[in-house]
């Protein structure tokens, strides 16, 4: 088990590695830079703007710089010619630099105040796509073929092939206009994240549904349930104790990149109902190519995604007693 | 197997009790951040870039700024007269180019410092200072000496290396005085960083070390013995770093006779005496305080429109106090703080509360500013939303009181309402063209271009909004400016009527069908060229491309791509000119012509184009020049005349504003520039707004106007003000 | 002789072989098919399917009004019922940059129909654009990122996921850390580079290679949606290559790659089929957003996503122009609906475990 988890956290350390570095070049390999503006900068003001952000050194340093833990500016250590007042800084600092977009705050202010208000709206859209979503799945596979079934399905697929800002605008036009409910727009009461928690889960829970019925339906044909049936035992018994655990290993699986991603906001979501999160932090500090916050969400989504995939490896060696942790 | 029940219920019990704090968590997370709602309410449309007047370009960024921040004058919420602000009074000398302004004895920062004109030479200086890196310092080049201010110390602060910092000058036989500018000290974050490295009586080697300035090592290719470190204060190393102007750090050597006279003519060391007179700020710059609240400003020349400029928010004025104190307590990262909420210090009517990316700003009367009495509004939200749907539901539902884009489609169904009076407004819609690439070189290509472009059908049925089809650049609404328009039957229709401007257009593209066969293409002659038209994303964009493909297409039979780019993507075209036609737009920062004219000097940094033409150079630099008004507007039209003849650029539309505004707002008045002023605004009551009512045109709409039924009025005058 | 009953005589012997080769004879596809037919409800979507696919493919040889040509009016006209309009004439063939194949297609339409066109029986944009034609060529968009990325993910996700499962240890270890660093990079920035190097390069590509940004989109997109598909298959592999059939087949000296091919994936085809049905959606929207960022398909072309995310704009409480979110979202949802129906029905048909059953 330890052995298990330190290995992880090595390979963790290296998956880390390579995803900053190649970000970190991609980055600076895409055309246009942080300070283009459509008023051109005259050539001096640009040169030092430039500077001030250290965007004039060789990509190589600036790489060293931003990953630290030496710091190589003007504040630095002094065997590199630095002052010596500031001579650590970096992403292994846990400094993750200064915003070039949002020029009076870090990196590390703007995840602060907007992974919060992410992670509690996601909290809520992954609570109902979960719950939505299994009792779906499984009354669905249970009466499978029946009407029940199919209008579920219908529903279901709907929620996964009709947009979710299409949803939303109808949601804001059902509930917001016609029926005065909700607040349009906006952050700071429970009443402001019911709809845009019903538009992000929506989606999910469809795919969860579907996930959960295949699964069930995989596992309700094994021998084990046949077997289980055949002891005798209550049927509520072989669904709860037995049937559900196996599954809801698709949905299990799909639930590590899911919650990274609805834990992290949604652009579509965060920018239809004004939720100051981090998703729309994802696209927007890449369109301008605010290189610092760029980088800074990228690795909270690597650190993320890598901690609940691993969660999820855990998850399956509870529910699937074939798998071996150690082994994979 | 069996287990006992508390067994078998623990794993659930935790289960549930994990899932019900996550909600609870998320719930109380969401209500902890609870707001009352302000007093009134905008959408400023994106998140700011920063706070500091010096360093920002753009409209949003002006909303705020202007809130708490107040330059010398303001502008006047409507005609954009120059109004007093800091300055309680100006005057203006004989020849148009001393200002003298005399500020307001009672003007204070909300820190209580006093706001005097020293504030306004430091906030100068530092904007000026390319260390600064303001985006529009070039609007304070007017004045004497900026221009070469900003240039001069560039230079000298980003020579390739640093040995070329020092200055150096000869005192008599061999003795040598070595110095390092104010102006490097700034570079190196406040003045105190300057270590020497060497002592009285040291011998230095050539290329040695003499200092480090901000940890970096200044050489000194002289070779010579130290006589003293800063000789007018011995020992004190804290002082070290001012010499007795004040202005930088002093080391006197010794050094063989003729040393010093080699090394200039190596160009190992700068002569002190030329740097230190072309590079002080007192000496060489026309900004002057003559005392506490006597500003005086000397111009290069006639500046017709300086006034706007003083009123324009990037010259608004920064506290020093604010800024030093932030500087010290944060060395190399005071830039994020000194802006903070808790931190700003402001001279204006509002100041900042509370700030979350991506969501609002929310500004709060000053009550040290010195019109508070006169300003009605307590708290002031600037929401950051982009999404035009949520924006506008926003207005819809009552939470936002005022917006400035509403969605295209529904602007037909906006146009009657009483909250919706599009007004004209500084700005110009138009097409790059690149004149090196064939076949743009040839100017009767462009003309033929230029001339088939459906600009009645554009502004009607893409833009809607009652935008002007322009065939000139410079929008109209300039006093003393007249239209100058390229030759166009579709244009002498329009000003004649609907029908003559689709007669007309129907003969500008006979005209044009015409000079494409004259150039060479089309039956007969070359092969049609390939056009494509370069823009970036967004709706309205898409749309006049299409439409303008679709009439180059159809009617003089070229083959018209569109491509579409991403916005840094785009600029990065516009930059490098690897484009056909590419889309642009320009908005006047001032109500003068030379906002929109100067761009396309000959190699200019917005002329994008690859244009030139000496003779419209020359009216340009004419007109600066110029002190009779009349003669001024009449050399702009003349340079307008020539760009409209050779058409590096083909003009679509001029703007007009979109703001959807709460009719129950007061103070809120349309004007060229779209700028409004939170000094200004309050909320009617129920009395003065049946009164507007009751005088605006009849076949307006009304609609709900939200808000206080009592108003909101200036604590000493229940009367509005603007009535 | 007395026979015992353990002996098999020569005729058991030839009745036994006769009755195994009775069973083999029928393979995994023809079973498949056979209880594919069996099931209604994916038959017909199965179908309609080749319906959109005909329709999308034969556009241009239909008399609908041209999806790009410009009418421009005030506001979208409401869709007219076809029958009080039934169409008029006046087509003009305009559209832009089209393949020698459309092109003939486009003179075959003029053949049969002339300058006839069908009324907008589902109404008009913004831009008097008809709203039934711009659906349809929109289409043939939307279907092709959908095949590239079930394609990847085909192709490279299944294979990849199971080989990585079925290798296990430290191989299965360095693939999946492979597909969390690609899952983490910003594809945004992926995209932006990618489609900028190629606009440098446009007119030597094109030229060349026939690659143009539609292709370099196609595979940007089928870059992103192989990952989840490896990492469910892998999982799926990981626990089914424990089981008694996989060290059957190891026992008597299969191959991994006929372990692979052979037994294992036909077992994960059916989550795959699954996941096919759920990632189609999401690709096409996530063709929508990338368009929408102006990193996508280049107007005039048309989109589904492109429509649904125009659409969504007009649905605001000062007018509602319905048609234009109605009828893209009915035409998505239905071809999706009938994408998912057919999935499960394959799902069903190609589940080993039921075969034989039913």
């Amino acid at each position: 088990m330890t052995r298990f988890l330190l290995r992880r956290l090595m390979w963790f350390a290296i998956t880390l590695w390579v995803v900053v570095t190649v970000s970190f070049f991609l980055m600076r390999a895409v055309r246009g830079g942080p300070f283009d503006n459509d008023r051109a900068l005259h050539e001096s003001i640009e040169r030092n703007i430039k500077a001030r952000y250290h965007l004039d050194w060789h990509p190589f340093k600036q790489y060293l710089h931003y990953i630290g833990p030496l710091n190589l500016d003007e504040q630095g250590p002094e065997f590199l010619g630095g002052d010596g007042t500031r001579p650590f800084g970096g992403v292994l600092t846990g400094d993750f630099g200064p915003s070039f977009k949002y020029r009076d705050f870090t990196v590390n202010d703007i995840i602060g105040q907007s992974l919060p208000i992410s992670v509690s709206l996601g909290v809520i859209a992954l609570l109902w796509a979960l719950a939505l979503g299994l009792t779906v799945g499984i009354a669905s596979a249970l009466w499978r073929g029946t009407r029940i079934d199919v209008g579920l399905r219908l529903v279901a697929t709907a929620g996964i092939a009709v947009p979710n800002f299409t949803i939303a605008g109808f949601l804001v036009i059902g509930f917001v206009f016609v029926l005065p409910l909700f607040p349009v727009a906006g952050y700071g009461t429970w009443r402001h994240l019911v709809l845009p928690g019903f538009a992000l889960g929506g989606p999910f829970a469809a795919y969860i549904a579907r996930l959960t019925r295949t699964g069930m339906l995989e596992v309700l044909s094994q021998d084990y349930i046949r077997t289980a049936h055949a002891k005798g035992l209550p049927p509520r018994t072989v669904l709860l104790r037995h049937a559900i655990k196996g599954g809801v290993l698709p949905v299990v699986s799909y639930l590590g990149p899911a919650t990274a991603g609805i834990l992290t906001g949604s652009l579509v979501i965060e920018r239809i109902f004004a939720i100051p999160g981090t998703g729309s932090h994802f696209v927007n500090s890449a369109l301008n190519r605010d290189y610092t916050l760029a980088m800074g969400v990228t690795i909270l989504y690597t650190v993320l995604v890598y901690s609940l995939n691993t969660a999820v490896d855990f998850a399956y060696t509870l529910l699937d007693p074939r798998i071996d942790l150690e082994e994979s | 197997m069996t287990r006992s029940p508390a067994a078998r219920w623990a794993p659930r019990l935790a289960a549930g009790a994990l899932l019900a704090g996550l909600l609870a968590g998320a719930l109380s997370m969401a209500g902890g951040a609870r707001l009352e709602r302000a007093d009134f309410t905008f959408n400023n449309g994106t998140e700011v870039t920063t706070l500091d007047p010096a360093t920002v370009s753009g409209v949003p960024e002006g909303r705020i700024i202007r809130a708490l921040f107040e330059g010398l004058c303001i502008k006047h919420p409507s005609t954009l007269e120059p109004l007093p602000g800091a300055a309680e009074r100006w005057s203006l000398s004989e020849d148009r180019t001393v200002y003298t302004f005399h500020l307001r004895e009672d003007g204070r920062w909300n820190n209580g410092d006093a706001l005097t004109a020293h504030d306004f030479v430091f906030s100068w200086e530092r904007f000026l200072n390319p260390l600064t890196a303001a985006e529009y310092a070039y609007q304070l080049w007017y004045v004497e000496g900026a221009r070469e201010y900003t240039h001069l110390i560039d230079d000298f602060a980003y020579q390739p290396d640093w040995d070329q910092n020092l200055w150096v000058e000869e005192r008599g036989e061999s003795i040598v005085r070595v110095g390092c500018s104010g102006y490097l000290l700034a570079a190196a974050d406040g003045g105190d960083l300057v270590a020497p490295t060497v002592g009285p009586g040291d011998v230095h080697a050539a290329g040695g070390t003499v200092a480090r300035l901000g940890g970096r090592p200044l050489h000194l290719s002289l070779a010579g013995r130290v006589r003293a470190v800063n000789a007018a204060l011995p020992g004190e190393v804290s002082a070290l770093a001012r010499d007795a102007y004040g202005e930088g750090w002093l080391l006197e050597l010794e050094v063989a006779p003729g040393a010093l006279a080699e090394a200039l003519g190596r160009g190992d060391v700068v002569a002190g005496a030329a740097f230190r007179a072309e590079r002080a700020f007192d000496e060489r710059v026309g900004i002057r305080a003559l005392d506490e609240h006597t500003l005086e400003v000397r111009l290069a020349s006639p500046t017709p429109y300086f006034l706007q400029l003083v009123a324009f928010y990037p010259l608004f004025p920064v506290n020093r106090r604010n800024l030093t104190e932030a500087r010290e307590r944060w060395p190399g990262t005071w830039e994020l703080r000194w802006m903070r909420p808790e931190n700003i210090v402001t001279n204006g009517p509002y100041t900042v509360e509370f700030r979350r990316v991506n969501d609002r700003i929310r500004l709060v009367k000053n009550p040290a500013y010195w019109d508070a009495d006169r300003v009605a509004l307590g708290t002031i939200d600037a929401l950051a939303i982009d999404h035009l749907g949520t924006s506008i539901n926003l207005y819809l539902t009552g939470e936002v009181d005022w917006i400035d884009r509403p969605i295209t489609s529904i602007i037909p169904r906006l146009l009657p309402r009483e909250d919706f009076n599009p007004a004209p407004y500084l700005g110009s819609y138009f097409y790059r063209v690149n004149v090196d690439r064939p076949p743009f070189d040839d100017l009767r290509v462009r003309k033929a271009l230029a001339l088939t472009i459906d600009r009645r059908a554009i502004t009607t049925s893409i833009t809607k909004a009652g935008e002007e089809p322009a065939w000139a650049f410079v929008p109209p609404g300039l006093p003393g400016y007249r239209k100058v328009e390229l030759t166009s039957e579709a244009a002498r229709g329009f000003a004649a009527g609907a029908e003559d401007a689709a007669d007309g257009f129907a003969r500008d593209v006979e005209r044009a069908r015409a000079l494409m066969a004259e150039a060479g293409f089309g039956p007969g002659g070359a092969e049609l060229p390939t056009i494509e038209i370069h823009y970036n994303t967004d709706e309205t964009h898409k749309d006049v491309a299409e439409v303008i493909a679709d009439g180059w297409k159809k009617r003089l039979g070229l083959n018209v791509k569109l491509l579409n780019q991403e916005w840094k993507v785009y600029l990065d075209t516009q930059k490098t000119r690897t484009f056909d036609v590419s889309r642009s737009a320009w908005i006047g920062d001032y109500a003068d012509p030379n906002t929109f004219l100067d761009m396309f000097v000959t190699g200019g940094e917005n002329n994008r184009t690859g244009w030139g033409n000496l003779e419209y150079d020359e009216l340009i630099a004419a007109a600066a020049l110029e002190a009779d008004p009349t003669r001024r507007m009449e050399h702009f039209a003349e340079a307008e005349a020539i760009l409209m003849d050779e058409l590096p650029i083909l003009p679509i539309y001029f703007y007009v504003t979109r703001n959807l505004v709460n009719p129950r707002l007061g103070g809120f008045h349309p004007n060229v520039v779209d700028e409004h002023f939170p000094k200004h605004w309050y909320w009617m009551d129920d009395a003065e707004l049946a009164a507007r009512r009751a005088v605006q045109p009849a076949e307006w709409v009304e609609v709900p106007a939200r808000g206080p039924a009592e108003g909101l009025y200036p604590p000493t005058t229940r009367e509005g003000r603007g009535r | 002789m007395e026979r015992s009953g353990w002996d098999l005589g020569r005729d058991d012997v030839e009745h036994l072989l006769h009755e195994a080769a009775a069973m083999r004879g029928e393979s995994l596809w023809q079973d498949a098919l056979r209880r594919l037919r069996r099931n209604r409800a994916a038959w017909s979507s199965l179908l309609f399917l080749a319906l959109v696919a005909a329709v999308s493919l034969f556009a241009p040889a239909l008399p609908l009004p041209s999806p790009v040509t410009l009418d421009l009016q005030l506001e979208p006209q409401p869709p007219v019922a076809p029958w009080s309009v039934w169409g008029s004439h006046g087509f003009e063939p305009d559209y832009w940059d089209l393949t020698a194949v459309d092109g003939l297609l486009v003179k075959a339409r003029l053949a049969v129909f002339g300058d006839w066109q069908t009324g907008h029986w589902l109404g008009t944009d913004g831009k008097g654009r008809d709203i039934l034609s711009r659906i349809v060529w929109g289409s043939r968009t939307s279907i092709l990122v959908a095949l590239a990325a079930t394609l990847c993910s085909l192709l490279i996700g299944v294979t990849y996921g199971a080989l990585s499962g079925l290798l296990g240890g430290r191989v299965d270890n360095l693939m999946m850390r492979v597909v969390d660093v690609l899952y983490s990079i910003p594809f945004i920035f992926l995209v932006i580079f990618l489609i900028t190097l190629v606009n440098e390069y446009r007119t030597e590509l094109e030229d060349r290679f026939g690659i143009d940004r539609e292709v370099v989109f196609f595979i940007v997109i089928g870059a992103v949606y192989w990952l989840t598909m490896a990492r469910v298959v892998r999982g799926q592999v990981l626990s089914l290559r424990n089981t008694e059939f996989v060290d059957a087949a190891r026992v008597i000296g299969a191959s991994t790659a006929r372990i692979l091919f052979v037994h294992l994936v036909p077992n994960v085809l059916s989550i795959v089929i699954v996941y096919l049905t759920l990632t189609i959606p999401a690709v096409m929207l996530f063709e929508a957003f990338l368009t929408f960022l102006g990193l996508g398909i280049e107007p005039p072309k048309v989109s589904w996503g492109l429509l649904a995310v125009d659409g969504s704009e007009m649905v605001n409480p000062v007018r509602i122009y319905w048609w234009l979110v109605v009828f893209p979202a009915a035409a998505m949802a239905s071809t999706l609906l009938a994408l998912n129906v057919l999935g499960d029905g394959l799902r069903d048909a190609l589940d080993p475990k039921l075969r034989g059953k039913d």
